[in-house]
């Protein structure tokens, strides 16, 4: 009884533990950028000053909003070739579809390195240089794969005579998509756009790669700035970030069940 | 409503023909049953009707029409598959309604004519429920309410009764003839059940292989089965194989066994016959047996099992395990180990070619 319970209490010590590990740099980020001083001294003093002049930054917010068009953008591109792509993989046999399959999987497991610099020298090569659009490309072809893999997963669950049955019923192909298959891939169509969005906000690598000094996103911004000097704005910027992507993250754990029932 | 005709079907799938030359007549109104093993063709051949796949060469027609290269979705079919195939995402009055709202009917159109397919399956109150809330025997009466309510020409079932347990399985027959007479649509029914294709079908299919064996009403192909196979998938019978002397066979060790039914073969070829196991008299052997018409053959009881209505022996005679049914009048049962004389008539007996 007694080995029971320490073990218990052991089990819910590591939890705690694992937890710290993963939150305490995150909490400390998000409370010193409340905190009156620029360099972390204590005592806490509560100020919402360096929001302030986040909001000042026009450098800080034009990146943000180019963040946030290049990952909408990008997560609308994917969810439609990435869906369309998966369908085709689940309803028709061709030569060559394993092989295609296949290929779909080495992009995630490529370091992003390697990945913006064959971009970069790609993109240079057939003239579409640097920029936003080739940030943008970029981080489409990095977020497509998982979209495709998301919803692939889901479509494993579906029951093919579903699509029989409404076909038998009268309903052409574009009936038959839209009110039988979609439904039912749903979850996993809104859990691959969750996906892309992250891969696309979050990306660092391929978008430093492929930025100009006016055109950039965020996270390319935000190390542009660290390297000029600190600033307690970046804490208030990433904290902001942080709350977005986990309410994020969140979200795709509520809609993303791989072969779970509703 | 209209009558279905299979000419000459063939499907291969690489190198296996799923479907040989296969001709069916499905008269309008009909119920019938394709019987067979799996991997027989039933399903193929379903499929090829319901336009889920077309046929490397003949023809099919329903209602007068070739239909062998019209997609499905144009066949004015209505089908029931084997796990039923109800939307999840939808009610049960919007699964029922969805071949009339794909067509464009209107609104109040629909909600008549679900209803009434709704009560038809005597499900009427159960329209708002989601499919994963309802029994499987409810289910199978969705399936079937979606696939009657868009007045099909023709009604394809495949293996629609499989999923359910023992005893719902025969409501569900008798409730399904009963919807059948009802609207009195032509029904293909696929099955490997003998049972359900000798209880509810008016003609039966048997296929084999990708090939029709023999096809009839369920009462033709019992009594006079013109195969080996023929017999025993459709019901149990004993065979024996021998020679043939016309009008029966000689078995190995000389005893004649006359047949009163089956095709008149060539004396001294290979040949065999079906006897059904309800069909044999058995008694206690007691001295020399009177032989004046019946076929008689001396064995001795292996086992027995009793079921109560019935009993079945298990008779060895040469080598051979022979199969009688006795019904319980309360006669004295016969025990194990027993000498026993089984006794039958030709009439009784089914010649059939080897093979």
């Amino acid at each position: 009884m007694a080995t029971t319970r320490i073990l218990e209490w052991l089990g819910r010590l590591y939890i705690w533990l694992l937890l710290a590990f993963l939150y305490l740099p995150i909490i400390i980020m998000a409370l010193m950028s409340f905190n009156v001083s620029p360099f972390y001294q204590l005592p806490f003093e509560w100020t919402t000053e360096w929001y302030g002049s986040l909001w000042q930054n026009d450098q800080l917010i034009a990146a943000t909003r180019n963040s946030i068009e290049i990952a909408i953008i990008t997560t609308v591109i994917c969810v439609v070739l990435g869906s369309a792509a998966s369908l085709a993989l689940f309803r028709y046999e061709f030569r060559g579809k394993k092989f295609l399959q296949a290929l779909l999987f080495p992009p995630i497991a490529i370091p992003w390195l390697i990945t913006g610099t064959a971009m970069l020298i790609f993109f240079f090569g057939v003239g579409i240089g640097r920029g936003l659009f080739a940030i943008l490309l970029g981080h489409v072809a990095l977020a497509l794969p998982y979209v495709i893999v998301v919803v692939s997963a889901r479509l494993q669950t579906f029951a093919p005579e579903l699509e029989e049955a409404a076909r038998s019923l009268g309903a052409n192909q574009w009936q038959v998509t839209r009110r039988v298959t979609l439904p039912w891939i749903m979850p996993g169509v809104i859990a691959g756009g969750l996906f892309a969005f992250a891969v696309s906000f979050d990306q660092f690598v391929v978008s430093y790669f492929l930025a100009t000094p006016g055109q950039t996103t965020l996270p390319v911004e935000i190390y542009a700035a660290i390297r000029k000097g600190f600033t307690p704005e970046i804490n208030a910027v990433s904290t902001i970030i942080i709350v977005v992507s986990m309410a994020l993250m969140l979200l795709t754990a509520r809609f993303f069940k791989f072969g779970g029932e509703k | 409503m209209a009558g279905v005709q299979v000419s000459n079907v063939s499907r291969s799938f690489g190198a296996h023909k799923a479907l040989d030359d296969v001709s069916i007549d499905f008269a309008d109104g009909g119920f019938y049953a394709l019987l067979g093993p799996s991997g027989s063709g039933k399903t193929t051949l379903l499929r090829q009707i319901a336009g889920f796949d077309f046929p490397d060469s003949g023809r099919i027609s329903i209602g007068g029409e070739s239909v062998e290269r019209v997609p499905v979705e144009k066949r004015r079919i209505g089908m029931v598959f084997q796990n039923y195939a109800l939307f999840p995402n939808m009610s049960v009055a919007d699964n029922v309604a969805f071949g009339l709202s794909v067509r464009g009917e209107a609104k109040v159109v629909i909600a008549t004519e679900v209803q009434r397919a709704l009560d038809l399956v005597q499900l009427g109150t159960l329209g708002a429920r989601r499919p994963h809330q309802l029994s499987g025997g409810q289910r199978q009466r969705v399936a079937l309410a979606r696939a009657i309510v868009t007045k099909p020409r023709v009604l394809l079932l495949d293996e629609p009764l499989g999923a359910l347990d023992k005893a719902l399985r025969v409501d569900m027959q008798i409730e399904l003839k009963r919807i059948q007479r009802e609207i009195g649509i032509t029904t293909i029914f696929v099955t490997h059940d003998q049972e359900e294709a000798l209880t509810m079908s008016d003609r039966v299919g048997i296929l084999r292989d990708g090939r029709l064996v023999q096809e009839g009403p369920p009462e033709e192909i019992y009594d006079r089965p013109k195969t080996e196979f023929a017999a025993t998938f459709l019901g149990d019978a004993n065979i024996f194989r021998g020679d043939s002397t016309g009008n029966g066979i000689r078995l190995p060790d000389g005893t004649a066994i006359e047949a009163g039914a089956g095709p008149t073969l060539a004396a001294g070829a290979k040949a065999s016959c079906a006897v059904r196991p309800e069909r044999i008299g058995i008694a206690t052997d007691t001295g020399a047996p009177d032989t004046t018409n019946d076929n008689v053959l001396k064995g001795q009881v292996s086992k027995r099992i009793f079921a109560g209505n019935n009993s079945t022996y298990f008779v060895e005679r040469a080598g051979q395990t022979l199969k009688v049914i006795v019904q319980n009048t309360g006669a004295d049962r016969l025990a194990e180990g027993q000498e026993v004389v089984l006794r039958w008539s030709p009439e009784s007996t089914v010649l059939l070619p080897a093979g």
